[in-house]
């Protein structure tokens, strides 16, 4: 089933390039200011704990962070499925904070879907036009729009029980869509899917963001997921945003140990003295770009893995490591070592150019550019 | 020989399975056909046959009791068994009707509950019905009679007749069926409710429906199966009630069940007794073929009721 749903898909990508009636330039977009927002559960839990955050118009944006960090919370709130104890949220330029969410011009795809079982998918996808008081014909016409948009095909005709995930999965985001509501919340969409069809849908999600320019909020805990889909991303914990900003800047330097660990960095290390122009660790004294410094004295040196050169011609100013291979993964398109530098773990990433592997125990010469090298706060 | 072996042993499995099933199934069989198939066809029989001196069947067959249970009598015609036929039906809509009106709320509370109260509340909807039957309608006679407080105050109100009581009345045999039936219906809506997804109603909202829509689209379909399962179980026994018309209903609150009784004891009519049964099990049909009808339409073409 849903192998079919993929070469499916897969064949919509490619068989329709991006051209259509809909273009993002002429459609209106809306701007989100939250302000403030705390929420609580109960007497202890805090969801959120004072949120302040500016989404643009027509921004592709991610809330990235693990369970139990606020982002569905947050999510929530710009629905209105949620009032938030405190603050204030603005979409459009309007103040919505009270709005109960049938009067939002927001639109959810939720990560179970929440198809109406009991109806069609035409009647599902018919539903909030429906609501809105849409005359039947006009409905009609819409749906086959949406439907040709989106590449239903004659799942539009379909029970929603005869539906695979998949499928289930763009109905859902059809059935928000037809609505052109000004900001589309995405709260894990695609979590419930297998690698293949995920990734399908990712490209498929991105391909409809930039042609309809509507203002995406997309929910998920996987960092990999956010950084290919968004324009930028906010990395939340315990309540609070850590960082915002666009993928690069998020994995590249991120603002603290948090955002560096939940972004897939594994070479942290404690900075135990620092001057202007380097920093003590437990790998040794190593060299940095003093532009680098920060104000804090502890904190963390992130190295990243695909900064590091093994054996290579080492240039003027470069910090200098030895070390061992201690183990060895081949993945084809590049090869992870993690090496041993003074009784620590390094990993280190080489792109698969044919060069000569280094054999697990092979002792090798370290080498990264000091601009390289980001300091991360505790 | 080699070849015919496999074969057999094909044969001599299916045989087996075939035993196997027999003996499953048989004692099941014996069953339904001693005490089901049996008096049923034994009913039918007596339905057709004449009535005797002493009440017992008798040949030669006729349709003599189906014209009397039709009204037609010595004296003419008499709307009387129709009306007995209608009162029927109206208390069982009725009361229903009031049933789902008071479980529908009572169920959806429980289910907001803390989870340690809802196995209480659920206990507390269903001790009464571990007493029995008659002991209830005798305390519902207890209260409604003419001079307890409740009928004076009917009396006061002006709702009833000086000195007239709210027992015996249609009434009592509505309040009766009601009370009787209720957790019949809070039960499985309470099960409805408690699997409810509420993404669904999220969804509804986030699609632009008010509070009043979201629940009619989004909560009220997912209860369908829970409302109508309650609806067989309370309306099917109702409507085929004995104890609580004659404890509560007087002469004049007579019900179908009471009819058949009657012919079987006082009466003394086998015959029109039986008749009476097979029109109370065509109306069930009835009901129940409809009831079908209905949750399959509002339930988007799937099966729903029982």
């Amino acid at each position: 089933m849903s192998e079919n749903m993929t070469a499916e898909i897969a064949d919509h990508s490619s068989a329709h390039p991006t051209t259509g009636e809909r273009d993002g330039a002429n459609r209106k977009a809306s701007s989100i200011e939250m302000q403030g927002l705390h929420k609580r559960f109960g007497r202890d839990t805090v969801a959120l704990d004072g949120v302040d955050l500016n989404i643009r118009a027509g921004e592709f944006f991610t809330l990235l962070g693990p369970s139990g960090c606020g982002k569905t919370t947050l999510l929530r709130i710009l629905a209105g499925l949620e009032e938030p104890e405190a603050g204030s949220l603005v979409v459009g330029g309007k103040n919505i904070t009270e709005v109960p969410p049938h009067q939002r011009s927001v639109n959810t795809v939720f990560q179970s879907y929440a198809l109406f079982p009991h109806l069609s998918v035409r009647e599902n996808l018919a539903f909030g036009l429906k609501m809105r008081g849409m005359k039947t014909a006009e409905r009609q016409a819409k749906v086959d729009e949406i439907a040709e948009f989106i590449k239903l095909g004659d799942l539009v005709d379909r029970h929603v029980d005869q539906l695979s995930g998949g499928q289930r999965q763009r109905i859902a985001l059809a059935r928000a869509l037809i609505c052109e509501p000004d900001v589309l919340l995405l709260d894990e969409p695609l979590s419930a899917l297998d690698a293949g069809l995920r990734s399908q849908l990712q490209v498929e999600l991105l391909r409809v963001q930039k042609r309809l320019g509507m203002t995406f909020v997309f929910v998920t805990h996987d960092q990999q997921e956010a950084m290919v889909m968004s324009d930028r991303i906010a990395v939340l914990n315990g309540g609070t945003i850590q960082q915002v900003g666009t993928p690069d800047e998020v994995y590249e330097h991120p603002v603290n140990a948090f955002v560096a660990h939940f972004m897939g960095h594994d070479n942290l290390f404690a900075i135990s003295a620092a001057e202007d122009d380097w920093v003590d660790t437990e790998l040794g004294r190593l060299r940095l770009d003093p532009a680098e410094q920060r104000d804090a004295q502890d904190g963390w040196l992130l190295i990243r893995p695909e900064t590091l050169e093994l054996d290579g011609e080492i240039p003027e100013g470069y910090n200098r490591l030895q070390g061992t291979v201690a183990e060895r993964l081949y993945r084809g398109s590049r090869i992870e070592y993690r090496l041993t530098v003074n009784g620590r773990s390094l990993m280190a990433v080489a792109s698969n150019l044919g060069q000569r592997m280094h054999n697990i125990g092979d002792r090798v010469t370290i080498s990264v550019c000091p601009e390289d090298l980001v300091r991360v706060a505790a | 020989m080699l070849q015919s072996s496999p074969m057999a042993w094909r044969r001599r499995a299916v045989v087996s399975e075939t035993r196997h099933l027999l003996f499953s199934v048989a004692p099941g069989a014996v069953w339904i056909f001693i005490f089901l198939v049996l008096p049923s066809a034994y009913l039918m029989g007596v339905a057709f046959m004449t009535n005797g001196p002493y009440g017992l069947p008798q040949m030669p067959l006729s349709l003599a009791s189906f014209e009397r249970l039709a009204g037609f009598g010595f004296l003419g015609w008499s709307p009387g068994n129709l009306y007995t036929l209608l009162r029927s039906l109206w208390q069982t809509l009725v009361s229903t009707a009031l049933v789902v009106i008071i479980a529908y709320p009572v169920a959806y509370y429980i289910t907001t509950c803390r989870e340690k109260w809802r196995p209480i509340l659920l206990l507390l909807v269903v001790v009464p019905s571990w007493t029995n039957q008659v002991i209830r309608a005798f305390g519902w006679m207890n209260l409604l009679a003419p001079g307890t407080p409740l009928s004076d105050l009917a009396d006061a109100l002006g709702l009833i007749g000086p000195h007239m009581g709210l027992y015996p009345s249609n009434f009592a045999v509505t309040l009766g069926l009601v009370y009787n039936f209720l957790p019949f219906m809070v039960l499985p809506l309470y099960a409805a409710f408690e699997k409810l997804d509420t993404a669904q109603v999220e969804a509804a909202q986030d699609l632009y429906a008010n509070p009043i829509r979201a629940f009619w689209h989004a909560v009220f379909p997912q209860t369908l199966p829970g409302l109508l399962a309650g609806t067989v179980l309370v309306a099917i026994p109702a409507f085929g009630m004995y104890v609580i018309p004659e404890l509560l209903g007087g002469g004049k609150g007579m019900m179908l069940g009471n009819l058949v009784a009657n012919q079987f004891a006082e009466s003394s009519n086998w015959p029109l007794g039986a008749a009476g049964a097979i029109l109370m099990l065509i109306a069930t049909f009835i009901g129940l073929f409809a009831m079908r009808r209905i949750g399959k339409r509002l339930g988007g073409g799937e099966e729903v009721v029982i």
